[in-house]
């Protein structure tokens, strides 16, 4: 019993673990999807966020202790979004003549993601606070935190709301679209990186290149639409 | 692979720098990959430098989202009874807004002929 009691401590305190778990837990998540045949709902980021709650949670391992080793892989998001540049290079030729549809897109949908975001909770009871922390959960999370500063509302629920946001556009984008008979991949793409910033970037980039280079466009631009038009409708609503 | 990986993370490091400095609200790394279009628009070469390790790095960007979506699993207790609410809010809005977005894209490219083709 010494034995695993030493193991454990030593493990506990060094990084190796959890980075290996959270690498783990996502082959897990993503061999359920390969297996599903590819479903949407059989999301691997979800699976594997499961996955890694439920062992923390048995082992008593605080966020803190995990993060430690997780933090590698975390920190690649920068390094990755930098890399979103090469696609969008690739497809530079599609995105130049798409100008037009991209810029009434961009409006659309980010107007679209913040005022429903905040009629919808606001008919369903939520607080006029945790509305602030929820307007800009379409965006990106470093700029949705920002911007949830700026307005009132709390960085950190913004942080909780954004991947709840994101998670969810990346499960309901292709049902979504499919039922939309919208067959044009620089659409989907586009509408799912403003609607669900990284995450739903991600996903699109698993179903189609040029979807993921419009995604990785949305994404940025909608940081950019919703850091002028949240402090606005704000302005005019509160 | 190493040379693509210094150059990326140089054009991050860049982003970062100029973010900061000029205290502009869009982040680090957002700036760094505007920078870095520019760059391959300039000399192309540089994309066939980057491409196997970028797209590497991106086909597996959802693996990335997993530490802050387990820092979630901690905090949805804080919801307490907001988070049945929140959660309607944001199903139904983030299906709008995929759904007004795409529309708008694709009449938008019909009226202008900027058909995909």
């Amino acid at each position: 019993m010494t034995d695993f009691v030493d193991i454990w401590t030593y493990l506990s305190r060094e990084p190796l673990l959890w980075l290996t778990a959270t690498l783990a837990a996502y082959a897990v998540g993503d061999a359920l999807y390969k297996a599903s045949g590819r479903r949407p709902w059989v999301n691997p980021v979800l699976i594997a966020v499961i996955l890694l709650a439920l062992t923390l949670f048995a082992s008593r391992t605080p966020y803190e202790s995990y993060f430690e080793g997780a933090k590698f892989v975390h920190f690649m998001l920068g390094p990755a979004t930098i890399c979103l540049a090469v696609p969008l290079y690739t497809n530079l030729k599609s995105v130049r003549k798409s100008l037009v549809p991209m810029t009434v897109a961009l409006i659309a949908g980010s107007t679209t993601a913040i005022l429903s975001a905040l009629g919808i909770g606001w008919a369903m009871g939520v607080s006029p606070d945790v509305l602030l922390s929820l307007a800009p959960k379409s965006v990106t999370a470093p700029v949705a935190m920002g911007i949830s500063e700026s307005i009132g509302g709390s960085p950190t629920l913004t942080a909780v709301l954004v991947i709840l946001t994101g998670i969810t556009g990346a499960i309901i984008a292709t049902p979504l679209l499919n039922l939309l008979r919208i067959r044009d991949w620089r659409a989907r793409g586009f509408a799912t990186g403003i609607a669900s910033h990284g995450i739903g970037t991600a996903r699109a980039f698993q179903v189609n290149e040029e979807a993921g280079a419009f995604a990785g466009t949305g994404m940025g631009l909608n940081a950019l639409a919703t850091a002028i038009l949240a402090p606005i409708i704000v302005k005019l609503l509160f | 692979m190493i040379h693509a990986l210094t150059l990326i993370l140089a054009m991050q490091l860049i982003g970062e720098v100029v973010a900061r400095t000029t205290g502009l609200i869009i982040p680090g790394p957002v700036l760094g990959m505007a920078l870095f279009l520019l760059l391959m628009v300039l000399v192309p070469k540089v994309a066939e430098l980057v491409r196997s390790t970028a797209t590497g790095l991106l086909q597996h960007l959802s693996l990335l989202f997993v530490p802050a979506g387990v820092g979630v699993v901690g905090h949805i207790n804080a919801l307490g009874t907001d988070l049945i609410p929140l959660v309607i809010a944001i199903v139904a809005s983030t299906a709008a807004a995929i759904a007004v977005g795409a529309l708008a894209f694709t009449l938008t490219a019909r009226l202008t002929g900027q058909n995909d083709d």
